[in-house]
């Protein structure tokens, strides 16, 4: 038998979570009090979680690499949150979500766990209603929504263009009650250095305090990673600058199989890089693209000329631009799903058409949307034969009620004001749809641990759909892992609180005070930063938008030789007991030097296209779908799950085979 | 651009700390002013020397973790911006910078321009929530309609990232704008009212306790403030204080 045991329970699959909630375990109220939960990570997953595990009894403790939980780079979520609520009418309904997530994901997730997701995604929204979340409201108080890529119903509930910040602030605040009763012992400005495992079982964890520099021991009888994504890897990203793999990494090495690492969603619409100096991307929410038109010049003479400053986009006629998303997707246009917009972008600026001095840039024009609804608010208005002027004017002002912080935002950073010449975006890597496997219940391969919100894999399958990111993280913190948890505590009620002073502990504390002492007496000439950005440039360029077997297998030799490299000639000043973000950042980085050489060997192994993981070998080759991604569900319909075995590229590949009971397998056309 | 910077720098909490003088030279305007920081700290590192910590996670302006006092303003000459989004050409070639930590004795500074906001943390912690737990089974959420202008005005609010920028600019160290922001939120939904009383004279008692001054209405802190809170919730607050005192069961 496999290792792997999804654990899905039996049954149709509208009954499976109702079923299982029946079935599972419980531990009685008064138990709940000699039970530690350790929680690592306090983003919308980790802290939904800590919070509503610390409700129900449980005595957690909580850590976070930030001063505060509410800092957590969930915080910076633009767009939204989705929920099958209905209230639009539209038909809408739990199978609908399941439907489009399943679909959106290309196949490559599990059914069951889309389907609970789907299900609980209404009581979300109320939950958080309940805890006084802000959410957009229509005039008659209730609840508004919007629309989002690649589905044909409005489920997406906001709180302006701040819904993460909203939704994080509320979870915050249901922790704050907790800490407040002594429920939750925050762990602010602590990282996780190692997880120590006591007769097999996750038991603790080793913990940096990164004002002091003590290694700290703190044990638990589960515990819980909830520590983000990795797209850090690629050095640029639109994630925060502390985002890290390490605690997946560290759970990974102890036996926790990594899954899919290669599905990573490059998102269209960032703000491209400046220079060199550029220490990370700013993404411009998707929803840009419901009223911008991307382009980029048809002739070469013209590319050269605005890159040189001799003439502006604005010049340039309708006949002189490649409207390419319009002409290669006429069904959906610029509406095509993320993964097919920045595929398209990289195709046109690797034939030489990007439009900034980098070379990578491509233009959102706002143009077109300014004329069409100035014109239509002068006929609401009653201004009759309105001048250009004043079309242009009135076209302005309902663009900044739509998009105005977005617009500010870019002028801010680009210093070009993009209501009067288009906007110039680029992709960037933006979230990671694979990580730690786990099962129903939310377990890894190692007992007692636990992965949730984007630190797992489970539920996005290949391309995760805008404003789903926030769903599943509240889903797996408030409502699944709450249930799920009991159920493997339930045989903890004797077994009282797990010592530090066992020889795990010791022994787990001492190589990690060991592995900091090798780092800090490397005492080379290089900076932290210096292999973080090698790292990122080869991981960008081969194992980026478009992947093939030449460039993955250079990448796995490339990354290893930066990694001995980094052992032997990294400089991290300062000391290992006292506030160090060099340290800190050194100890990152050499954990996205190994992970670097599993994701591009696991896209490697991945010999097929499907959503963010494209392989230039695999492209349909005759038909109206010609040149497009191909998928190939006969071979590659699995979950790849890698056990670690000494050297990144020595890990072992586990199958989990994907069953389709309830949908069937379709090529996604956007033509 | 070529700029000199007089950085502060105090090896820990103990430390009395001095400023230290780094030139800087080839900075784009383009950079934003962490990443101006950042190649002066990869030439502190090839140099041999420490290099200056500072307080930064997003970059884009909502985690509220960067801080700095810049030539005598938080964050910096650009208004409603974080540190992280000032960019260079805001500044001058051949400009001298000063970059100090947030100031204020409920802030201590834990090394160069890292301060310790955790009093922040016990201020909410005091009363900064709903007491509504987590529940298979709330009410459906368009069960209790919210007017328009209130779940605005409680959005408003809401936008305050707790960097503590009100705090370093006022004369007085006051918080009070910060606490203001969360109690404004909550007096304006239907789910506040029930803990309402409590929640204004828990929070302002722990603001009291951490060390924070009180608000003489200078304003500074609406100016400073990178998300643009208004001044109003603050009398808010003190209508929802006052109510609360000669009301309270306590």
């Amino acid at each position: 038998m496999s290792k792997l045991d999804s654990k899905i329970p039996k049954g149709p699959l509208k009954d499976k979570w109702t079923k299982h909630k029946n079935d599972i375990n419980l531990v009685n109220p008064a138990n709940k009090r000699h039970i530690d939960i350790i929680v690592v990570g306090t983003g919308l997953a980790g802290g939904s979680a800590a919070a509503s595990l610390a409700e129900m009894g449980y005595k957690v403790k909580a850590f976070a690499y930030q001063d505060s939980p509410r800092r957590a780079h969930s915080i910076a979520a633009q767009g939204g949150i989705n929920a099958a609520k209905n209230y639009q009418n539209d038909g809408d309904s739990t199978h609908r979500l399941f439907y489009d997530t399943v679909k959106g994901g290309d196949y490559r997730a599990r059914e069951g766990n889309v389907y609970r997701l789907a299900e609980v995604s209404a009581n979300i929204i109320d939950q958080c209603v309940a805890q006084g979340v802000p959410f957009a409201r229509e005039y008659g108080g209730l609840l508004d929504n919007r629309s989002f890529g690649g589905v044909l119903v409005s489920r997406t509930f906001y709180a302006k263009g701040q819904t993460g910040q909203q939704l994080l602030l509320g979870a915050y605040s249901a922790m704050n009650r907790q800490i407040g009763k002594g429920k939750i012992t925050m762990y602010n400005r602590h990282e996780m250095m190692d997880i120590v495992k006591v007769d097999g079982k996750a038991r603790g964890i080793i913990a940096r305090n990164m004002i002091t520099g003590e290694i700290e021991k703190h044990s638990a009888h589960a515990v819980v990673i909830a520590s983000g994504g990795y797209g850090n890897v690629f050095f640029l990203s639109t994630n925060a600058m502390g985002s890290n793999v390490s605690a997946a990494w560290k759970i990974h090495k102890k036996g926790a199989y990594f899954a899919n690492p290669c599905y990573t969603q490059i998102h269209p619409t960032c703000i491209p890089r400046a220079g060199d100096f550029q220490s990370k991307l700013t993404l411009m929410s998707e929803s840009l693209r419901n009223d911008g038109r991307i382009w980029v010049p048809k002739n070469m003479e013209d590319v050269m000329a605005i890159r040189e400053g001799k003439k502006k986009p604005t010049e340039l006629t309708e006949d002189e631009r490649d409207y390419y998303l319009e002409r290669r997707y006429p069904a959906f246009g610029n509406l095509v799903p993320r993964d097919v917009a920045s595929r398209a972008a990289k195709e046109r600026c690797d034939a030489g058409y990007g439009i900034n001095a980098t070379g990578e840039a491509v233009y959102l024009d706002f143009k077109s949307a300014i004329n069409r609804y100035g014109n239509e608010k002068a006929l609401v208005t009653g201004i009759e034969n309105p001048s250009d002027a004043k079309v242009l004017e009135l076209g302005e002002g309902v663009i900044e009620e739509k998009y105005g912080n977005l617009f500010q935002m870019y002028e801010k950073i680009v210093a070009e004001n993009p209501y009067k010449t288009p906007m110039m975006i680029y992709p960037a890597v933006h979230y990671t749809m694979g990580g730690i496997w786990c099962d129903y219940n939310l377990m890894t391969t190692i007992p007692g641990c636990y992965a949730a919100g984007e630190a797992n894999f489970s539920d996005h399958g290949a391309n995760r759909l805008g404003a789903s990111a926030l769903m599943q993280g509240l889903a797996d913190g408030y409502f699944v892992l709450p249930y799920t948890i009991g159920d493997y505590l339930a045989d903890d009620i004797r077994t009282g609180t797990i010592s530090t002073d066992l020889p795990e502990f010791n022994e787990a504390a001492k190589d990690v005070t060991d592995q900091l002492e090798k780092l800090i007496n490397i005492k080379g000439s290089k900076s932290v930063d210096s292999f973080h950005k090698r790292l990122g440039e080869v991981m960008w360029n081969k194992v980026g938008m478009a992947r093939n077997a030449k460039g993955l297998t250079e990448a796995m030799d490339e990354i290893k030789a930066i990694r001995e490299d980094f052992w032997k000639d990294v400089r991290i000043p300062g000391g290992m007991n006292e506030l160090n973000p060099e340290l800190e950042k050194a100890t990152r980085v050499a954990d996205f030097l190994e992970l670097g050489e599993l994701f591009a060997k696991d896209a490697l192994a991945r010999e097929e296209s499907c959503g963010g993981h494209f392989r230039e070998e695999s492209v349909e080759e005759d038909g109206l779908q010609k040149g497009e991604a191909k998928r190939n569900d006969k071979d590659f319909a699995y979950v790849a799950a890698w056990e670690y075995k000494g050297e990144p590229r020595d890990a072992e590949m586990h199958k989990e085979e994907l069953e389709f009971n309830d949908i069937e397998l379709k090529t996604r056309s956007y033509k | 651009m070529d700029l000199t910077l007089k950085v502060w720098r105090q090896k820990d909490k103990n430390d009395k700390g001095r400023m230290e003088t780094y030139p800087v030279k080839g900075i784009s305007e383009h950079a934003s002013f962490l990443e101006m920081l950042d190649v002066l700290n990869e030439q502190l590192i090839t140099q041999g020397t420490e290099p200056v910590a500072f307080d930064h996670d997003c970059r884009e302006g909502i985690c509220g973790m960067c801080s700095l006092y810049i030539n005598g303003e938080a964050h910096g000459p650009d208004r409603k911006v974080t540190t992280c989004q000032l960019h260079m050409r805001m500044f001058k070639d051949g400009e001298t910078i000063y970059i100090e930590p947030f100031r204020s004795k409920a802030f201590p500074v834990l090394k160069d321009l890292v301060v310790d906001r955790t009093s922040f943390e016990r201020i909410q912690q005091a009363g900064g929530f709903i007491s509504v737990n987590t529940s298979g089974n709330t009410q459906d959420a368009n069960a209790l309609p919210i007017a328009k202008p209130m779940a605005d005005k409680a959005m408003d609010a809401a936008t305050c990232i707790g960097c503590g920028a009100c705090v370093a600019t006022c004369k007085n160290s006051s918080a009070m704008l910060f606490v203001a922001a969360k109690v404004a939120q909550y007096s304006y939904l239907p789910q506040g009212q029930i803990e309402r009383k409590e929640r204004v004279l828990n929070m302002v008692d722990q603001m009291d306790k951490e060390g924070f001054g009180n608000c003489t209405n200078t304003g500074a802190c609406e100016v400073e403030c990178p998300k643009g809170i208004s001044l109003e919730f603050i009398a808010r607050m003190n209508k929802e204080y006052v109510t609360a005192s000669v009301a309270s069961e306590k």
